[in-house]
């Protein structure tokens, strides 16, 4: 499942995700970083059976977490259907339906926002 | 045979079968063409994508007094005036002086969805019409014409798009991925209306069509018309046109353009006719060329047809490359079931071509009286190595009177040091060998490289000259901007 992690500027200083891998035992993998010296925001994808471990360890060195279950969102107003966004998709969540309408496959998306920057209609966006 | 005449009069009488582009090439497989052209009277056709050549002819009606308006703005956008006293044209791709993600198309949209917009114009002022400047809103309904004239849609096929460079592009075709990262193609291939009628038999000056929900016409064939990449010059109403049919977009890095939905009806007037309107994807082809390559002849990648465009994979030097569409097939068969519709209803009848359109193709390049080439512009190169000091290196800079020194190792480009380098390692007390400074990921050119290119190398990554190397990647020259821009003011 996918976490999105909060530091603040004390949590921010510290190897906190390699602490997370050794006491939760989990592999940690980061989908999405921003840290700068005052605060920092990471994206991560950790294996559905450790996820609640991964969290416990998290939350003890002071993290402020959240888990992602929205993907990218598609504006049904504004989308027309060209599919400019699937062949910059990474993981390759976008793709048609039967009836060439786009669709996003919520459990695949990893929230990199790439097709969010080349949709020509705005039709997507990061919740 | 049929005639016009007579599919107009099964109309009338509400006997039509009509049947969209997707539906004719079944029916054609299961029937033969003889028979489905017995069978079927108009096979509809629809495409729904970025038309850039497009735009809309408009009179404001004369204000009191009045004014020869000599530039107009619709919301900060600018509409071309160089026509009568207050007659303009808004193109859609013209940018907002204000920003640089809204354009004529979102202007048009707007209209079209019942909205005011500002209009500003100023004049010199003349005896005849005294006013100098105007401001007010004004709306769809205030205007006395409004109509949609594009120069060229409804591309038959298009080139499709991909990326050999290391850098990511922004182009007209969409966001390409280095290293050949995705291939994005336009058109909708077999439901298209052009593709449906190869010959131009029926699609000609005159022939009704359907344009963004308002009936439309045919006007000729459009700019850079080259069959089997064939174009049409259309128009149509625009106040009885509907937004779900046309969209204003934004290419990012690119600018600003207008979806348009196009349907044409193509009357099956005999077997030739059923023929034409079975074609596949499989049967279109195009290629796929290499925007890397920032030249008017960009090279070609490889030649697909449109059958293994819209699988969304193609294979590009052994490796799979995922494609995206920028056409909406989505809205070609929403535009397609939408006039087979009307025409079933008996609200849209089909018109014969006054004209046919050609079946030539005449594209000239521009004619320029001399592409100037980097090897024009360079100058010889003066190199240091890895292992030189970084105080020797600055010496150089000082002595010659230059900023930037490329570093080579056995004769081949490694990196380049320029003073800011120097600068920086005095800065942090690293004044070492020029390896431990040196930028390695340089920006470069090549001797037959036109300068136009060169300059929008420096202009993107900042910097102000560029290290010439051939082939083997031996340094031969430098460029630098002040080179350019000499050139330039000359």
């Amino acid at each position: 499942m996918m976490l999105q992690l909060k530091f603040d500027p004390k949590t921010v200083k510290k190897p906190i995700i390699s602490l997370a891998t050794l006491e939760a035992s989990a592999l940690l993998n980061i989908i999405r970083a921003s840290v700068g010296p005052r605060e920092g925001e990471l994206v991560v994808e950790v294996e559905e059976g450790k996820a609640e471990k991964v969290v416990e360890v998290l939350k003890s060195y002071g993290v402020e977490v959240h888990s992602i279950k929205k993907a990218v969102e598609r504006d049904e107003e504004k989308c027309v259907h060209c599919g400019a966004c699937i062949s910059i998709c990474p993981v390759e969540a976008i793709g048609f339906d039967d009836e060439k309408r786009v669709v996003v496959n919520t459990t695949k998306c990893i929230h990199c926002g790439s097709c969010v920057n080349v949709c020509p209609m705005k039709a997507l966006a990061l919740p | 045979m049929k005639s016009i005449k007579e599919i107009n009069q099964k109309i009338r009488e509400g006997n039509i079968c009509v049947v969209t582009a997707s539906e004719m090439k079944d029916l054609v497989s299961e029937l033969g063409v003889e028979k489905a052209a017995k069978e079927v009277d108009v096979v509809t056709t629809g495409t729904f994508g970025a038309m850039c050549s497009s735009g809309v002819f408009m009179n404001f009606g004369h204000s009191d007094p009045p004014i020869r308006m000599q530039r107009v703005w619709l919301n900060d956008v600018e509409a071309y005036t160089g026509i009568a006293a207050v007659d303009a044209y808004l193109g859609v791709t013209q940018l907002s002086e204000k920003s640089e993600e809204y354009g004529g198309a979102h202007v048009i949209e707007e209209l079209v969805r019942g909205k005011e917009v500002t209009l500003r114009a100023i004049s010199k002022g003349t005896d005849c019409y005294p006013r100098k400047e105007i401001v007010t809103e004004i709306s769809l309904e205030d205007i006395n014409q409004a109509e949609m004239v594009n120069p060229r849609n409804a591309y038959q096929r298009y080139k499709a798009a991909t990326n050999s460079s290391n850098q990511i592009l922004r182009t007209y075709m969409g966001t390409l991925l280095p290293n050949f990262g995705n291939v994005s193609f336009a058109g909708c291939g077999e439901i298209s209306p052009l593709n449906n009628d190869p010959d131009y038999r029926t699609i000609g000056v005159g022939t009704r069509i359907f344009l963004c929900g308002a009936k439309g016409y045919v006007i000729g064939e459009g700019s850079q018309h080259c069959p089997p990449y064939g174009t049409l010059m259309v128009k149509g109403n625009l106040k009885e046109m509907k937004p779900e049919f046309m969209r204003a977009a934004v290419f990012p890095g690119y600018g600003v353009t207008m979806y348009v939905g196009i349907g044409i009806p193509i009357p099956v007037l005999d077997a030739e006719m059923a023929k034409a309107t079975a074609i596949r994807d499989e049967e279109i082809w195009t290629e796929i060329i290499d925007f890397g390559v920032a030249r008017r002849e960009r090279p070609v990648i490889k030649r697909v047809n449109y059958a293994e465009l819209k699988s969304g994979k193609v294979e590009i030097n052994g490796e799979e490359v995922r494609v995206s569409p920028l056409s909406s097939i989505y809205m070609a068969e929403k535009i397609m079931k939408e006039l087979k519709r009307q025409i079933e209803a008996g609200e849209f009848f089909l018109s014969a071509p006054v004209e046919r359109i050609s079946k030539d193709c005449v594209l000239k390049p521009m004619r320029l009286k001399e592409v100037k080439l980097v090897r024009s512009v360079m100058t010889p190169a003066i190199t240091v190595e890895p292992e030189t000091s970084v105080e020797e290196a600055s010496k150089i800079m000082i002595q010659k009177g230059i900023n930037h020194i490329p570093v080579v190792k056995e004769g081949r480009l490694v990196g380049i040091i320029t003073s800011w380098d120097v600068a920086k390692a005095v800065a942090m007390k690293k004044v070492g060998r020029v390896a431990e400074v040196m930028t390695r990921k340089v920006i470069t050119t090549m001797p037959d490289e036109p300068v136009e290119i060169a300059a929008r190398k420096m202009e993107k990554h900042d910097i102000s000259a560029l290290p010439v190397v051939d082939a083997k990647r031996r340094v031969v020259g430098m460029v630098t901007s002040e080179d350019l821009s000499k050139l330039l003011a000359r």
